[in-house]
């Protein structure tokens, strides 16, 4: 029941983000993930960033997947 | 009368409305058949059908990236024109401007109007200005008529469509639906999106030259492609499907689709072209518009079907498969 | 798009579906809690190529489907107010109330604003002090914490003239009310993954250990979709019931405990009403003592009695007991044009779906 969209953090100021999805940027709060890092992505929601992108665990994911894809 | 505003007294006919024709339109708009500034305009009739069609444009902000109201004003007539088969020749531009409104402001609309008409090839022939009170338009309206013989040898209908047709769109899908929204709400982008708004009077000659017997061509403005595909499933009686992985839309577009919760084949374009041929002349068809500056990123996105009649269905990314319905209510961002 | 259009690979959706069809050996029924895996579903076209015996049933995680009639009422009436600006998530426009809609008062010149955030009410509560700016709060855990981070600016910068319309729904309370009832057949389900960002894996404990169910927190691409019912198809097969997360990239078992903490500054537990399922315990929120006052329902209102239809069948909808084309309103009075219920509203809604991919 929620969208949620990845989106990369191009600059910080204080607790604001400008986030880049696909192109469009959009402003997000990081109230609710204040630790992150330029180049780092994060999961919007309403205007807030509510959870880091665990660039491994998605990369261990596919990874995963293509085995499974593969091994039929 | 520049920096000033409109007043009601320029609606009125009297010497102020002399005025505003004798400055801003006839200047920018001139041509032997408006000049005489007659009631009505006199056009020598020709032989063959003429086509004839109007538009009301209200859009809202009326200056956006990639155009203004009144070049939507003068592309959307004559792309209708152009969809049925038509070369575009003479439009009427009736306006209904909010009292207090820049004169500056129209100028630079009529300027648009100017040089939209002038790429196109179309004659402003007639027209008429009326203001009204402050509070009873928003800033402007705009009207515009046209008429244009139809080509010979040419027959463009929705009801033309036949099982086994191919279905080509000429480039990418949104972009003018969403120039506007950002324009309206502000949102901003690594490289600004425009409305692709064009004129696709030559563009559409091109391929009737290249493939006379195409059955249709419509352009997808309010409802998005999937709502014109609809009407064309709907009047040939026909099935329709088309391959998601082959329906171009910009990243961007796809980027606040998604963050906003709206479906890309739903929004409204204005420079963009759906054309229906017979099988087996498909890949010649599509060589021709992506040599068109308008085609470019052209591709076959689909095929008519004899099965599931009046439908459209999508295969979608994944190899799965859903109806596509008809725009219903318009979409509202979401958070869901 | 990246961490998007990897997840909707063809290639790799064809080699999930076949490992599905390869150790999937009988009927089952799975449910998809949340109203976005719903549209995701049939927007990828996923039942239709799943095997015939795993059925997808949706669940009651569409906050507007939900919402019940009074809420919407309570809005309607606070927009006939003079001095009140509505603001609301989109989602919420065409939802019926009892005699009319959100929409149907805008049309009627009331001043009802569509915002993209909660901090949009904040900053239109500022440009007009001299009027009441009421934020509709709907919403589960993913939305929860951004409303309470609007409150708890609020409340620093001194605004006295915003108000919140409390309708969130919390959902593990709600997945008990379904295992509870007799009614619902549920072998596993597909958990919300932006809901589980938040909450993380701990309140879906009681699904497996005291229900036996096996349970998967699943993301909303394609291939997260059809993992995330590879591993519950497993788990059914091996006989086991445990709480899996397939959306690694964002969900960890603590959840967000920033966000939580945010949720627990400004609310507290409290029973609520969800459409068609009726009171749930703890499945909503009460503004604690130091918040009150930015509740709307202390502000004197007249609201008209909650009038629904008999026949409409949201209700049994929501729980996964009946299917839209079992409702005697469903195509022929209720359509996305003149909805009759939220379910054929909210673009998840099970009716509105059904509707348009059906």
């Amino acid at each position: 029941m929620c969208l949620g969209i990845p989106g990369k953090v191009v600059e910080i100021e204080k607790n604001v983000a400008k986030v880049d999805v696909g192109g469009f940027l959009r402003d997000i709060s990081l109230d609710l993930c204040p630790d992150v890092s330029i180049g780092e992505y994060v999961l919007i929601h309403t205007g807030f960033a509510i959870q880091k992108v665990d660039e491994k665990e998605a990369e261990e994911t596919l990874d995963l997947l293509k085995k499974m894809a593969e091994a039929i | 009368m520049s920096g000033e505003k409109i007043l009601l007294a320029h609606g009125s006919g009297g010497k102020l409305s002399h005025d505003l024709i004798k400055q801003i339109f006839l200047p920018q708009l001139a041509n032997p058949i408006l000049e005489p500034l007659d009631d009505s305009a006199e056009i020598m009739n020709r032989e063959g059908h003429l086509a004839f069609t109007t538009d009301s444009y209200v859009v809202n902000p009326i200056f956006f990236p990639g155009g203004d109201i009144g070049k939507l004003a003068v592309c959307g007539t004559v792309n209708d024109l152009s969809m049925i088969g038509a070369t575009p020749s003479y439009l009427s531009l009736s306006l209904i401007v909010e009292e207090g409104f820049s004169i500056d402001l129209l100028k630079q609309i009529v300027s648009s109007i100017h040089e939209v008409a002038e790429q196109a090839g179309v004659n402003i022939v007639t027209g008429d200005t009326k203001v009204v009170e402050h509070g009873a338009a928003d800033q402007l309206f705009i009207n515009t008529a046209g008429i244009g013989w139809i080509r010979s040898g040419v027959n463009l209908s929705g009801v033309n469509a036949k099982t086994g047709d191919k279905i080509l769109l000429s480039g990418h899908l949104g972009d003018h639906e969403m120039a506007v929204l950002s324009q309206r709400e502000g949102f901003k982008f690594q490289s600004e999106l425009k409305s692709d708004c064009a004129p696709l009077n030559d563009l559409v000659r091109k391929m009737l030259n290249a493939c006379p017997s195409i059955r249709c061509m419509r352009d997808p403005t309010r409802g998005g492609l999937a709502t014109t595909l609809n009407e064309i499933a709907s009047m040939s009686n026909v099935g329709i499907v088309i391959e998601e992985e082959k329906v171009p839309v910009r990243e961007s577009v796809r980027g606040i689709s998604e963050l906003l919760g709206l479906d890309p084949l739903y929004l409204a374009n204005e420079g963009k072209l759906i054309a229906i041929c017979p099988p087996n002349e498909e890949e010649h068809l599509l060589d021709v518009m992506r040599d068109h500056p308008l085609g470019r990123d052209a591709e076959i996105i689909g095929k008519v079907t004899e099965e599931n009649r009046k439908r459209v269905i999508l295969h979608t990314l994944i190899g799965g498969h859903r109806i596509l319905d008809m725009l219903t209510g318009g979409q509202y961002p979401r958070i869901c | 798009m990246k961490f998007i259009d990897e997840f909707r690979n063809k290639e790799i959706a064809e080699g999930l579906i076949q490992r599905i069809q390869k150790i999937s050996t009988r009927p089952i029924q799975l449910m998809e809690v949340c109203g976005t895996h719903t549209v995701s579903i049939f927007r990828y076209g996923i039942r239709g190529i799943l095997p015939e015996q795993i059925q997808l049933i949706s669940g009651p995680g569409c906050p507007v489907c939900v919402t019940p009639n009074g809420d919407i009422d309570l809005a309607i009436a606070l927009s006939r107010q003079k001095d009140v600006i509505i603001t609301t998530f989109g989602d919420m426009m065409r939802v019926p109330g009892s005699t009319s809609s959100l929409q149907k008062e805008k049309a009627d010149g009331r001043d009802i604003r569509i915002i993209y955030s909660s901090l949009e009410a904040l900053k239109i509560a500022k440009e007009h002090l001299d009027k009441k700016v009421v934020f509709l709060a709907i919403g589960f855990e993913t939305t929860s914490p951004t409303i309470a981070v609007a409150i708890l600016r609020a409340k620093e910068e001194g605004l006295h003239n915003l108000f919140f319309l409390n309708s969130q729904k919390r959902v593990p309370p709600a997945l008990i009310a379904l295992l509870q009832s007799k009614h619902v057949r549920i072998d596993g389900f597909i958990l919300p993954g932006h809901v589980s960002t938040i909450i993380g894996t701990d309140p879906y404990q009681f699904i497996a250990k005291e229900f036996g169910r096996p349970a998967v927190v699943t993301g909303f691409e394609p291939l997260d979709i059809l993992q995330g019912i590879w591993m519950l198809v497993k788990q059914i097969e091996e006989n086991r019931a445990t709480v899996e997360i397939q959306y690694r990239r964002v969900v960890h078992e603590e959840g967000n405990p920033i966000a939580l903490s945010k949720i627990d500054e400004v609310f507290e537990k409290d029973e609520s009403r969800w459409r068609g399922l009726g009171l749930i315990p703890d499945s909503g929120y009460r503004f604690k003592e130091s918040y009150k006052e930015m509740d709307v329902r202390n502000l004197e209102v007249e609201v008209e009695p909650p009038k629904e239809h008999p026949e409409c069948l949201c209700g049994e909808v929501l729980q996964g007991i009946k299917s839209p084309l079992e409702c005697r309103l469903f195509k022929k009075i209720c359509h996305p044009e003149n909805p009759i219920g939220p379910c054929m509203v909210s673009i998840e809604g099970t009716c509105f779906t059904y509707f348009k991919f059906q």
